[in-house]
């Protein structure tokens, strides 16, 4: 579990293609962080990600964040949704970093493969001292209701493992 | 006294947010990545935003509304300020009676724009004041501020955002009050509006000595924080997206962060640097405050050449401080964006390869043809282009090689800027005639598909008349005017231009499909969503 406590900043990438969710990922995460009373910070760059090219997002969050950017060797976890174009993400990880692909959990498993955003979500979930519970609601706010039983699975996948 | 409401906001929906509070009548301006959300955002709170068909015609609505006391914001993209320029080199002497904000997204690093220039020269330049927020709490206070000090000083403010303050959400706190809009009349005064040489040598005067006392103001109240350290040895000046960076890299720097740029308030900043033995200006773009704060006598230092080119982020902005030329930013290979797969474009270029065209292009979606596989366009640079860049080459190339000279534009880009080069066609015909493609896939797409006048909605998804492309073409007079699906009408459309590439009249051809992925939100549209 993460020491999220203190003057320690947290950093996480999500990073994969256009289309895949990374967006949405990053929208749910920096949002429940804020929720959890962390100062945060969200940067991307989008315009041209629709069309499958490399996209990703950093979320920063901490006390007191400054840059929205995450300085290079100083990812703490990679989410890493799409692994032969944003495991390049790896070279920037911090000392101890950790990466979340789809291989830590079994994506036969999910209702739908748009949902690897959210189960990599349940994967990074394990790692910072958040309940459960507020997980399942702020990633209701982001979706719409039709997808919200999916969502669930998809999250406790990767939160409990294969 | 109601209490503060915190959010977690991008910097545009800040300074949508910031505009609805401020009592803001009317937003107008162009789709431009990273602008494009400001009016969206606008829009779902309850303000009147449109689309105009470019940032200049924008432009002009928004000072019209300004000339009525109502506060009005225009949005754009960098390049997208150079179109209305025009306006606003002189709106800066007309002035307003009441209040035009202007909110300009630079693209530095060009992550979706065909060059990275700093709105901060070409205000100074055309007698802009400008405002730079550091993130979304700054992007909300700047766009309150510049609302108020435009109606203090009677002139439009510039709001310079990039990026990284465009884009990236930050916490923001704000009292949810919404200002009343303000009473909108119109005073005749002419010597202020009708800009004449008449009117305009006294204009352009007043706007220097507005421009004295907005100096004066922004010297001694101005929205910029000097950070005093007990280490004598650095002191950093700083604006924008790259005062955060900069703080994070050098913890135990002096700061001057510069918040209200044009005018530079230079002697603040001189009396700050003074107490410091190294003085380094650290900013995204042109080395806009190097240079004014170094002619002015200052002794920051000279910025190597090395340090305007892309985004900055910490590594560089340390590497800066600590004058390492050698450092060179990790790269990550990256997979270029690429059309979608069954993208109608895919379908438009293939005849056009086949036939061996020379083709002048123009932006959006479509602008990814030239690259790999496609490999079907030869030229790019910038909105409405392709068809003075087609007949300039048909003007003087040899006859085998005019032939073979075809302008490609798409829908919203046609309404932007592409008719006055239709009207240069017709006016000034090459010898061999000439061919406009309209690729028109319905929508905006490039920019996360926005309306345009092509639509038949308008920026809230209400219904609109549709301005027809090709009533435009015969109306000005062109030849022959045709219209094929690029999907269904493959050797249609090859045997239409191989004709009209051996003639020597004047055509235009909309090859019309609507976008896959603007189809798909259409039909959620129409189910009643929004």
């Amino acid at each position: 579990m993460r020491d999220m406590k203190g003057d320690t900043i947290t950093n996480v990438r999500i990073a994969g293609l256009g289309g895949m969710g990374v967006l949405k990922a990053a929208l749910v995460l920096g949002e429940l962080l804020f929720e959890e009373g962390y100062d945060v910070k969200k940067a991307e760059v989008h315009g041209m990600s629709q069309r499958g090219g490399s996209i990703s997002s950093d979320i920063r969050f901490g006390k007191k964040v400054l840059s929205p950017m995450i300085p290079f060797g100083e990812i703490n976890y990679l989410l890493s949704l799409q692994p032969e174009w944003s495991d390049v993400h790896k070279a920037a990880l911090a000392p101890g970093g950790i990466v979340i692909s789809p291989g830590d959990f079994d994506v036969s498993k999910l209702r739908s493969s748009k949902a690897v955003n959210v189960a990599a979500l349940g994967v990074l979930s394990r790692h910072l001292d958040i309940p459960e519970l507020r997980w399942l609601e702020t990633l209701k706010k982001f979706f719409a209701e039709k997808l919200h039983e999916a969502n669930e699975e998809a999250f406790l996948l990767g939160r409990n493992g294969k | 006294m109601p209490n503060k409401i915190r959010k977690l906001l991008s910097g545009n929906e800040a300074m949508a947010l910031a505009a609805y509070h401020s009592g803001c009548a009317l937003g107008a301006g162009y789709p431009g990545t990273p602008s494009t959300e400001i009016l969206e955002a606008f829009s779902t709170l309850g303000g009147y935003a449109e689309w105009a068909p470019n940032e200049k015609v924008a432009a002009e609505v928004a000072l019209g509304a300004a000339f009525g006391e109502s506060s009005a914001l225009v949005t754009m993209k960098h390049v997208g300020f150079n179109v209305a320029q025009d306006l606003f080199f002189t709106a800066s002497y007309s002035g307003v009676q009441g209040a035009l904000v202007i909110v300009v997204a630079d693209d530095p690093g060009m992550a979706s724009s065909q060059n990275e220039q700093d709105t901060r020269s070409l205000a100074l330049a055309g007698g802009l004041p400008v405002l730079e927020p550091s993130d979304s709490q700054e992007a909300y206070d700047f766009v309150k501020l510049a609302f108020e000090l435009s109606r203090k000083w009677s002139i439009p403010f510039v709001i310079r955002t990039t990026t990284r303050i465009a884009h990236s959400n930050t916490v923001v706190e704000f009292n949810p009050e919404a200002a009343p809009l303000p009473q909108s009349n119109f005073t005749r005064d002419v010597a202020s509006r009708v800009m004449v040489p008449g009117h305009a040598k006294p204009a352009h005067k007043r706007l220097r000595a507005k421009f004295s006392e907005m100096l004066d103001w922004n010297e001694k109240f101005g929205p910029n924080k000097a950070i005093e350290s007990s280490d004598k040895s650095l002191c950093i000046i700083s604006s924008g997206v790259a005062f955060q960076h900069a703080l994070e890299a050098a913890p135990g720097a002096a700061f001057f962060k510069v918040g209200f740029s044009n005018p530079l308030p230079v002697e603040k900043i001189a009396a700050f640097a003074a107490d410091y033995e190294r003085c380094v200006v650290v900013e995204e773009g042109d080395p806009y405050m190097t240079t004014l704060l170094r002619a002015a006598g200052v002794k920051a230092e000279k910025r190597d050449e090395k340090w305007r080119f892309g985004e900055l982020n910490v590594d560089i902005v340390k590497a800066q401080i600590a004058g390492d030329l050698s450092y060179e930013m990790p790269v990550f290979k990256a997979r270029p964006p690429q059309l979608c797969q069954s993208c109608p474009h895919t379908f438009s270029f293939k005849p056009l390869v086949e036939l061996g065209c020379i083709v002048a292009g123009d932006i959006g979606c479509y602008t990814l043809a030239a690259m790999k596989p496609i490999s079907g366009m030869d030229m790019q640079i910038c909105m409405g282009a392709s068809i003075g860049l087609g007949l300039g080459l048909r003007k003087v190339l040899p006859e085998e090689q005019a032939r073979k000279v075809v302008s490609v534009i798409g829908d919203s880009t046609f309404f932007h800027s592409g008719i006055p080069g239709l009207v240069e066609m017709v006016y000034n015909p090459p010898k061999t005639g000439h061919l406009v493609v309209v690729v028109d896939n319905s929508t905006t797409a490039m920019t996360g598909q926005q309306e345009n006048p092509g639509t038949g909605r308008r920026l809230d998804r209400s219904p609109a008349k549709v301005v027809s492309i090709e009533a435009v073409a015969k109306a000005i007079g062109v030849d022959d005017v045709q219209v094929f699906n690029p999907v269904r009408d493959g050797e249609k459309i090859k045997k239409f231009i191989s004709e009209k590439l051996s003639g020597n009249g004047l055509a235009l051809v909309v090859l019309r499909q609507p976008c896959i992925l603007a189809a798909a939100n259409l039909a959620k549209l129409k189910q009643g969503g929004r």
